[in-house]
Formats: structure tokens, sequence, C-alpha cells
């Protein structure tokens, strides 16, 4: 089932607005505004949309918790940073189908009630900003964007606007101290709820890419149909990026739930390569917790159905992930083989984690570090029996002692990969 | 204070401060035009960028110094970056990037004496499912396998001869 990349790999399809005209584009932001503001969010809210960019959070619920009150202008923001490791899906939407973003941003921009919206773009993405700034001149020239658009009284306009290549800025309230031009530390919620307290301490919407282009498809569909698409709480569909050590890497879109995560790695991408077999899979982008090949999955979903599963049984949505004890996050599927040296990976992944900590919290900016050096010492020779009991302390010590949601993600790779392969690193200190 | 900027340039960082509701958001953007035509960003630079959106240059330097893609110093013409996370990693970066080290005589965190070319181990530049990624100034290289590698160090060295 095919959304958001339904045309953009056709070929002879163009990030230009002449292509995106010629698949019905911009209709649906004419449908929007016949429906007014309010039936906008209310299509949102009955949808049971879920955000892409990684916690899943309700968009609809999010929109309704803007503060209208202040009278306060009230910002949209897409996140664009894409930083997560693993996750190349929004540049997809981004390089090919840029109208697509703008028409879902738009019918945000206008159901909240934004007059200005901002496209907070990573800046190793110089091509994609270029084509975005594009986009948004041809938009205006056709009446979409800036005065009276597509006829009506509503006026909006959109900026683009570049990162520096830090990915805390990816995190909504670093992404606006960015935007206000400072470093981008995140805030303490509460009360810098962006709702409420956002970008220059207004009422503000932060959503993911892939969340904005949803928001265009539930209106074009009517929420009824659109909540037909993936499964109850689970709705709409999903790309998945997967890379790592199987034979066809790429990204593809599913309904939530439509395929299990087996599917997704032996029948969609070829499974490992010859003579190898899975032992780690990382489900959701680089901070969900790794899941072990083997070990079994038993439980109730939110619905209460019992579940008892291989990691190539689980169905592919939100709640199925984290009913084991994962998360789907950004949704990008890194596979390891069994040749890969699953402390060097957790090294790998603790390098980046200690470089991206902004340093506000104590826990975040001197665990990720310890963390770092102490599994590169291990890749020396030179590891430690209590090297494996030591890292699961430093990273227990860390989640839920943060200011923002990074002390988790640095977190949750050491906690994962120590506990579920446990004898991998004690090996290390055997030599 | 003259940064030397030639009209077409001061034209576009007025407009980029007329796009934003508060000036200091324009910080990033002049941040990235400057080095797009300095090859850096000079403490002069800072001062200037300070004055115009009524800052104070500290406020600018933190974020220079804060930011990975901002530099103090002037970047080699040709800038190569290799993507060192996880996927690039499991497909074989780490090689990549000695094989360049090495064809390139640059060290990885380093620019070449003669400011030809600046080699650097970089994040996830997310382009993952063609690991091993590098980008060559703004331009990214998917799938650089060693066969692939071969050109792409040809290429580079054909531009380093023609920026330098
Ligand atoms: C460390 C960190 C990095 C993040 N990076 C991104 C990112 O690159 N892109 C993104 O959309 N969300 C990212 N997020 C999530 C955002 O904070 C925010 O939840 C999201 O943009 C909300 O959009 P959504 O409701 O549409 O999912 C990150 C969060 C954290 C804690
Ligand atoms: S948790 Fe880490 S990244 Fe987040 S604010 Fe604290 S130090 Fe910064
Ligand atoms: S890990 Fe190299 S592009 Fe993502």
């Amino acid at each position: 089932m095919k959304l958001l990349l339904q045309h953009l790999n056709t070929p002879g399809y163009g990030p230009n607005i002449n292509d995106y005209l010629h698949h019905g584009g911009y209709e649906t932001l004419k449908k929007a505004i016949a429906l007014g503001p309010q039936g906008v969010v209310e299509a949102v809210v009955a949808s049971q949309l879920r955000g892409r960019g990684g916690a899943g959070f309700p968009t609809g619920r999010k929109w309704q918790l803007l503060d209208k009150k202040s009278g306060k202008p009230v910002y949209l923001i897409c996140n664009a940073d894409e930083s997560e490791p693993g996750t190349f899906k929004d540049r997809q939407i981004i390089y090919k189908d840029p109208h697509q973003l703008l028409e879902g941003m738009l019918i945000t921009a206008y159901a909240i009630g934004a007059k200005q919206a901002f496209i907070y773009i990573r800046g190793e993405m110089y091509e994609g900003a270029r084509l975005l700034e594009r986009a948004i001149e041809e938009a205006r020239a056709h009446g979409f964007l800036g005065d009276a658009i597509a006829g009506s009284d509503y006026c909006c306009d959109f900026v683009v606007h570049r990162g520096a290549g830090s990915y805390i800025c990816g995190e909504e309230t670093g992404l606006i101290e960015s935007l206000e031009g400072k470093r981008p530390y995140p805030r303490i919620k509460p009360p810098y709820f962006p709702a409420v307290l956002g970008l220059y301490y207004c009422p503000t919407i932060v959503n993911n890419v892939e969340t904005l282009c949803h928001v265009k498809h539930v209106i074009a569909l009517g929420a009824e149909a659109f909540k037909a698409i993936g499964t109850p709480n689970n709705t709409g569909t999903r790309i998945w990026s997967v890379s790592g050590t199987v034979q066809r890497p790429g990204y593809h879109e599913f309904a939530c739930g439509e395929i299990t995560l087996g599917q997704l790695l032996y029948d969609v991408c070829g499974g490992p390569r010859p003579g190898r077999t899975f032992r780690a899979i990382i489900p959701g982008g680089s901070s969900s917790k790794v899941l072990k090949v083997g070990e079994r999955y038993r439980g109730k979903l939110p619905n209460g159905t019992p579940f008892d599963w291989d990691f190539t049984d689980i169905p592919l949505d939100f709640d199925s992930l984290t009913a084991c004890g994962t998360m789907s996050g950004s949704a990008a599927v890194i596979a390891m083989d069994d040749s890969v040296d699953l402390v060097e990976a957790l090294a790998n992944l603790n390098t980046f984690y200690a470089h991206e900590s902004c340093g506000q919290c104590t826990p975040c900016r001197e665990g990720s570090e310890w963390m770092h050096k102490i599994t590169q010492r291990m890749l020396q020779g030179k590891a430690r029996s209590q090297d494996a009991d030591l890292l699961l302390s430093i990273s227990k010590n860390i989640s839920g002692r943060t200011i923002c949601a990074h002390g988790e993600a640095c977190a949750w790779p050491t906690e994962s990969f120590v506990e579920k392969f446990k004898e991998d690193f004690l090996n290390k200190a055997k030599g | 204070m003259d940064l030397e900027l030639p009209e077409s340039v001061l034209h576009a960082m007025e407009a980029r401060i007329q796009r934003y509701p508060q000036k200091r958001s324009a910080v990033l953007p002049l941040l990235h035009l400057i080095q797009e035509h300095k090859g850096y960003i000079s403490q002069k630079a800072m001062q200037w960028i300070a004055q115009r959106l009524d800052m104070q240059p500290i406020e600018v330097q933190e974020l220079v110094t804060f930011y990975p893609m901002l530099h103090q110093k002037p970047c080699g013409h040709v800038h190569v970056r290799v993507c060192r996370t996880l996927s690039c990693a499991l497909q074989g970066s780490a090689q990549v990037l000695k094989t360049l080290e090495k064809a390139l005589n640059c060290p990885a965190g380093s620019t070449h004496p003669t400011g030809s070319v600046s080699l650097e181990f970089f994040e996830c530049l997310a382009n993952c499912h063609g690991a091993p990624v590098v980008m060559v100034n703004e331009v990214l290289h998917a799938d650089v396998t060693p066969e692939r590698l071969q050109a792409l160090v040809e290429e580079i060295k054909k531009e380093i001869k023609m920026k330098g």
C-alpha cells in the first residue's frame, strides 16, 4: 500500500510543480480550505494519525494542545533534520516530491492558523534545500503560497532554514533554539512544550516531514478511509528505511501492520548475504533497543490480544514493536549478520552519541563519553571482565535523568546490546 | 568594517534577514553564506554578523564552535566527507577512509598543507541504503565500493587540479 511514495519513483516524475499538479497536486489544499481549519483538525484527530518523527505522538492531539488563548502568532515547523542513524525516508520526499511536503505543510498551517512556517533541513542536504526553495517559488507563482492562497483569504509563507551538522537540532526544542539563532540546547518540558511556548515563546507545532505528508492524505481520503489503512491506533502507512548487512538495502512503504519484520528483511530486502544469518536487528533507528535473533517476545497488545513471536513475526507498526520492548522510532531497520562484531557495532553508535550530546546534562554528557571510551578500549584488546556490568550501570543511570530524550537515545543501545549479547562483551575480556 | 563580499552576497544576506520575525534567526544563514564565499568564518566575520544582528560577538562564536559544519580555518578547495556511522561502517567505510587518506596524502581530520583538499570522517549522512557514502563538496556519492572508490579518487584529483 503506497500513499507517500505513489508517484516519486515513476519514470519521468520530477520534483517540479507541473508533475505534481498533473497528479492532482494541491487539490487537497482546496478541499482543506473548504472544510475550514476546525474541520481539518477534526479529521486528523479522527484519523488517529501518529507522528513519524520518532515518538509516535498522535498528531491531532498535538495540534489540539496549541495555546490559542495567548493571542501570539502561531508557527509551524517542519522537522527535516533527518539525522537519526539508519534513517533516509524524509530525504526521498524532499528530493523527489517536495510539493507533496509543501501541500501537507500548507494544510497543517491552515488548520492551526499559522501565517509563517519553517522547514528546518539538515545542513548536508544542500540540493534538498535548493529544491525546496525552488518548489516554494513555484507554489507562490501558482497562488498556493503568499497572499490569498488558492483564492481564499488565507495567507502564509514558508522559509527554508538549513542546519549545520548537529544531531540534537532534530530534537524539537533544540531545533527551536537553533532556529532562534542560539546553540541548540534542548529546553526543559514543562514548561517549554512547543505547543505553548515554542518558537520565540509562541505556540508552535513541530512535525516530521513524513507526518506532514500524511496530513495531506488524511484530508484527500477522508478520516474514515485513512483509518481503514493499517490497524486501529496504527493507521496509515510508514516508510521503512533498511540498511546494514542485507542483500538489498532500500526504503519501502507499507500500511502499518501490513507485513512483518521477517517479511521486510527476507522477502523485500533479500535476507542476509549468502552464507550468513542475522544476529541482531535494530528496528527503529539507532536509538531503539536492538532485537536479538532467537529471543521470543510474549505478552499482550494494548487491545488485549496475547502474542508469542519470533523476531520475524513482529508486525511492522507502532504498538507491536513497543510490546516487544523496543520501538518503531524513525522506522529505520539496521540489520547485522553473524560476521558483525557487536561490541564494535555498539562502539560505533557510542561514538556517535558522545559526539552529539549537547552537554547540558551531566548524565548524558559524561555517560555518553564514558560508554564511548569503554567500548573503544574494549576494541583495543584492553577489555575487562567487569566492563559489561559497568556499561549497564552507566546506561541505567542516564535514562530518565536528563532534559531531553537524547539521554534515552544514548543509553538504550548500550543497555540492550549488553543485556542481550552479554557473552560477546565478556568474551572480549577473555581475548 | 568591510568583509569585502560581492554586492550579490550582501544582497542575499539582507534578503535572508528580512525573512525572519526576529533577525537573530538569520545568524546561521549568514554564517553559511560567508563560509560559502570565504571558505571559513573569521573573527572579523563574527564581529560583522554580531553588529548586523545586534548580537554579542561571543554569541556568534559559540555557534561557530558548536556546529560541525562551520569552520574557523579555511577548508580545502575540495572537501571530502566519509560517513563513519553504523550502516556505512558495516559496509567498510573505515577502509574507504584509509584508502582516501593514502590516495590524497591527507590524514583524516586535516587539510592538506597546500589547501587543496580536506578529509573528514562525518556522522550519518541519511543515505544509509547506499553505504558506504562519501560526500565531495556538496555532492553525495553512494555505494562507494573498492572499484568505485578508484574512480572517485580520480574524480577528486581532477577537481583538486581544477580548483587549485
Ligand atoms: C535526540 C533526538 C533527535 C531527534 N531527531 C529527529 C529528526 O531528525 N527528525 C524528526 O522528525 N524528529 C526527530 N526527533 C523527534 C522530535 O523531537 C519530535 O518529536 C518530532 O519532530 C515530532 O514530529 P512528529 O510528531 O511528526 O513525529 C528527535 C528527537 C530526539 C530526542
Ligand atoms: S539529554 Fe543530552 S542532548 Fe539532551 S539536553 Fe541533556 S545533555 Fe543535551
Ligand atoms: S550510516 Fe552512513 S549514511 Fe547513514
